[in-house]
């Protein structure tokens, strides 16, 4: 058996974090090896975003850092000490993601729903970064995001037509 | 290569004139709500007084547990309670899990958390629960357990040997065996001119669903009811199980089923470790919650596949199939899993090979044999992606034997458009299959010849591509006889309620559940059309016992076939209901009234009469208005079991173009191609995308998807770091198409969709891999076909 009584601990060692989640100031304590999903979901209730994996590999914790998409599962809730949390909860309530929400809807972009906000996520990610990118383009980019139920062709065909569309919308404007 | 979708969606004026929303590609309204992560997975259920509960696994194959030491577990912060294996029998009996209609099946007795002996690595021994899932884990590491490791079988044929017996009670590790012969096959065989044989491995793999399995139990001592909130594809089902095993009456249990983040099989089957939660929330008088996390979920989920199987192929010259001749060997784990049994995929195995061929005479032999690894059961297709790669894989040898091309020798055999009702060799019967059309559309939609063509021009180039083809038959909608006949209680049929309410809304609830393939959003159009209202006035809901009719649920794609005709003749009879009403109101011949567009209309000019939403307030608020004696019936329930054949089956074909690296060993997916026969198609959009995934499945089982384990029952690969699943970039985009013979044993038409893309796929890519690699004289038949498998059939590597 491991001795635990060296660990133990540091395992039960609390931070107080203060950060803003989805635009709301939240100050909690929090433990210092408590992941930042698990933050969100059990302590703030915000439980859009999901656990796949635990460890990485499939993206459906992904949620926004101060604008960077990362991986709820490996980032600590102590690491979004001052930052900015975004959440597909709060990115759908600012209309964010609407256009992307609108051509996963039409092209059945998902089926259980599970990866969608991860994939959401990402997807707005690449949208801010590449304004017209290629089919090969956007399936490498969301090749961190597993998805069991969809051949992943409805979600690149998605994300094509919501790039397309946001592109157009800012040409307009 | 990499082209958006190119056939258009299918949807014309001319069908939504006709069958109203049947047809048409229709957004999913409950999709919004996953879009915006408001969904309800089983895990985001809180519950006031909740525990959780982590589960102490063995980490031995097979083991005798000495001692097992719970004190310490029981001192640590939070822990509410900590139970052994012999705790939780008093609460939960054992289960064996065997069918009557398998003759010959066998098991042992299986227990929620093993009660002296474990038999595999992840096998429940102890249950902590705690204040928060971190505090159950936390306190599992002061569990303290001293095993007596006993002998370990991983190995198929050690199994079937049978020198060290995992159950001695049993007498041998075999678990079910079945031999089939067709009277005059010896003679058949002895006329033919050509006998090709090749042996097939086919790796473990599993389902990786993106949500793990779930469950959150709640006892309510004053009731002695129990809520189950269950990640399920199968609500009465677990209700029944819940009732029998905990006893406790089945109407004092509740099944809920809420999202669910894929199930595919995985999440249709009773697991241990969730039997243990019910039990313990029985035990402790408040909800418990079990949620698995990825590792458990690699060591517990059911596993399936890893079959070994010969299959001989024998023809004529001129190419014509006299006989297929079968041995296949399957290993299971060391329980076959309740209630299904793991006798189902070498049975289907033995029921589909050869399937879509015309030939009279078949052999087989089937042995299922006990090992000590994780359990194998139904998982997405079962037994079809096994039986149609040694079926097209066998038939691909033979015409390579010939020196004929693939396609033609497929048309020379596979069974006639006008050849059906057709009873198959093994016994099973098609009732009208369209071979022929799937394969001339495919054909025609891949460009073959042009293909062929490029193919031969890049081989000069040295550049290796194949083309690989599959015929597929797929069981749907499948009748009492899968497992009601057996003695299992699992229902065969499913119901529908349909209700106006006085706003002119139709709700909906269905015994078929929703596991996220948009079973809720085809029954909104069925309904919808049914009814003659617009489909915003539609509310469908599914997943929970104490709602719904009672019904089988979501397995062996029968959601839209089975449930989808009960929701169609609930919504007639709503119709009628409501036009008597209407009658009523109106003073006018029912005979004359139709409702159309949200309304009650005149048949003969269209006129409206009456608006929904006016029948509806009469009925429910001034009914004093109506005539005396007449009662208004706005609420119906129908029911529907398929009954003629014992499934309906349908068929497809599916097509592969890979390109092979020689030096590298990598196969690169440049595209792929199924046409497909599901009957009645409701929605195309969501049949489109859920084919390509089942193809995405079956590419995953093909190209990478492996349990590996060692010696002694280790699994090596139990994370998604080391367990590969298909991800975007490697996957090709996928032409789907559609033929439709509507079943003619329902009023709907419609045929099961979900399974056929995981079916087929294996061996269309196996079959273009080996197309590739033919000028090579390389020839690959162990799945996965991983880089190194394609270097050691090139000579390239040992």
């Amino acid at each position: 058996m491991n001795d635990h009584s060296t660990t133990a601990g540091l395992s039960e060692q609390g931070m107080r974090v203060q950060l803003r989640v989805n635009g709301e100031r939240v100050d909690r304590e929090v433990l210092v090896r408590q992941h930042l999903v698990d933050f969100l979901r059990e302590d703030l209730g915000l439980t859009g975003s999901h656990l796949g994996c635990e460890h990485g590999v499939c993206g459906a914790c992904s949620v926004l850092l101060d604008g960077e998409l990362v991986r709820g599962c490996l980032t600590l809730a102590v690491q979004a000490q001052g930052k900015q949390v975004q959440t597909i909860e709060g990115l759908s309530d600012s209309g964010e993601l609407a256009v992307l929400q609108q051509a996963f809807l039409e092209h059945n972009a998902m089926q259980c729903g599970f990866c969608t906000p991860g994939m959401l996520l990402t997807a707005l990610s690449l949208m801010k970064e590449d304004s017209e990118p290629s089919r090969e383009t956007i399936r490498a980019y969301i090749s961190g995001n597993y998805c069991r139920c969809t051949g992943y062709q409805a979600i690149v065909d998605a994300i094509e037509t919501a790039i397309s569309r946001s592109k157009a919308q800012g040409a307009l404007s | 290569m990499n082209a958006r979708s190119e056939l258009p969606v299918q949807t014309s004026d001319q069908s939504k004139l006709q069958n109203g929303y049947i047809g048409q590609s229709i957004p999913r309204s409950g999709a919004k709500r996953l879009l915006q992560g408001r969904g309800t997975y089983l895990d985001d259920i809180r519950l006031p007084r909740l525990a959780h509960v982590a589960f102490f696994r063995s980490p031995h194959a097979h083991a005798r547990i000495k001692s097992l030491t719970l004190d310490n577990a029981r001192k640590q912060a939070g822990v509410i309670a900590v139970f052994n294996g012999q705790d939780v029998a008093a609460f939960c009996s054992a289960w064996v899990g065997v069918l009557g209609h398998l003759k010959g099946i066998k098991s042992a007795a299986q227990h929620a958390v093993a009660v002296d002996r474990v038999c595999w690595q992840g096998e429940a021994v102890a249950a902590v629960i705690a204040e928060s899932r971190r505090q159950a884990e936390d306190a599992l590491d002061f569990i303290e357990a001293e095993w007596e490791l006993l002998p370990v079988v991983t190995d198929m044929r050690d199994a079937l040997a049978g020198h060290s017996v995992i159950h001695p009670e049993l007498g041998d590790n075999i678990c079910f065996h079945r031999e089939l012969k067709t009277e005059g096959f010896e003679a058949a065989w002895a006329s033919a001119d050509v006998v090709v044989e090749k042996t097939y491995r086919f790796g473990r793999h599993t389902g990786v669903c993106n949500e793990p399995r779930a469950i959150l139990a709640d006892y309510n001592p004053a009731e002695h009811s129990l809520t189950v909130y269950h990640a399920t594809q199968a609500p009465n089902m677990m209700q029944d199980i819940f009732s029998r095993h905990l006893n406790i009456p089945e109407s004092n249990i509740r099944v809920i089923c809420k999202d669910v983040g894929g199930s595919f099989g995985i999440k249709v089957h009773v697991y241990p470790d969730e039997m243990a939660t019910a039990a313990l929330s029985v035990m402790l008088r408040r909800p418990v919650k079990f949620q698995a996390d990825r590792a458990e979920s690699f060591v517990t989920d059911i596993h399936a596949r890893e079959h070994e199987a010969t299959v001989r192929l024998a023809c004529k010259r001129d190419g014509q199939i006299v006989a297929f001749d079968l041995e296949d060997l399957t290993a299971i784990g060391p329980y076959s899993v309740y209630p299904r049994t793991s006798g189902i995929e070498g049975n289907q195995v033995v029921n589909l090979t050869g399937g879509p061929y015309r030939h009279l005479q078949y052999r087989a032999k089937l042995d299922v044999v006990f090992t000590n690894k994780n359990v194998t059961c139904q998982y997405r297709a079962v037994g079809h992606p096994i039986a149609v790669a040694l079926t097209e894989g066998i038939v691909d040898e033979a015409a390579r034997s010939l020196d004929m091309d693939p396609a033609e020798f497929r048309r020379i055999n596979l069974i006639a458009d006008d050849q059906y009702p057709y009873s198959f060799p093994s016994g099973i019967k098609f009732e009208k299959l369209s071979h022929h059309q799937c394969l001339d559309r495919l054909l025609a939609l891949m460009d073959y010849e042009g293909l062929r063509k490029q193919q031969a021009a890049l081989r000069e180039q040295g550049v290796y591509r194949g083309i690989g083809l599959a015929a597929m038959i797929e069981v749907t909608n499948p009748s009492p006889a899968f497992y009601g006949v057996g003695g299992a209680r699992i229902s065969a049929q499913d119901g529908a309620t349909i209700r106006l309410d006085p706003a002119g809304m139709i709700q909906v609830l269905v015994s078929v559940t929703e596991q996220g393939q948009g079973t809720e959003a085809v029954f909104a159009q069925i309904a919808a059309t049914a009814v003659g209202v617009s489909i915003d006035k539609v509310r469908v809901m599914t997943g929970d016992t104490a709602v719904t009719p009672y019904g089988g649920g979501t397995w062996a794609s029968r959601g839209a076939g089975i449930g989808g005709e009960a929701v169609l003749q609930a919504g007639k009879a709503l119709r009628s209901n409501m036009l008597d009403v209407a009658a009523a109101i109106l003073q006018l011949d029912k005979a004359s009234l139709d409702v159309r567009h949200n309304a009650v209309i005149s048949k003969l000019s269209g006129e409206l009469k009456l608006e929904i939403s006016e029948l509806g307030r009469i009925a429910y608020f001034r009914p004093d208005t109506l005539p005396m004696g007449f009662q208004s019936e706005l609420t119906v329930t129908r029911h529907y079991t398929p009954r003629e054949y014992g499934f309906t089956f349908t068929n497809g074909m599916q097509a592969s173009l890979v390109e092979v690296d020689i030096d590298t060993g990598f196969v690169k997916l440049l595209k792929h191609w199924c046409v497909e026969d599901c009957g009645t198609v409701i929605n195309p959009m969501l049949v489109d995308e859920q084919i390509r995934g089942g193809i995405v499945q079956g590419i995953g089982g093909a190209m990478l998807e492996e349990c590996l384990y060692t010696d002694d029952g280790q699994l090596l690969n139990g994370s998604m770091a080391d367990y590969l699943v298909p991800m975007s970039a490697e996957m090709p985009d996928i032409v789907v198409d559609h033929v439709q013979t509507p079943t003619r044993s329902s009023e709907l038409g419609a045929k099961g969709a979900g399974e056929a893309g995981t079916a087929g796929a294996p061996a269309a890519i196996m079959n273009a891999i080996n197309d590739a690699l033919a000028p090579l004289g390389a020839n690959l038949s162990t799945q996965p076909f991983t880089p190194e498998r394609v270097l050691q059939a090139l000579g390239k590597v040992a």
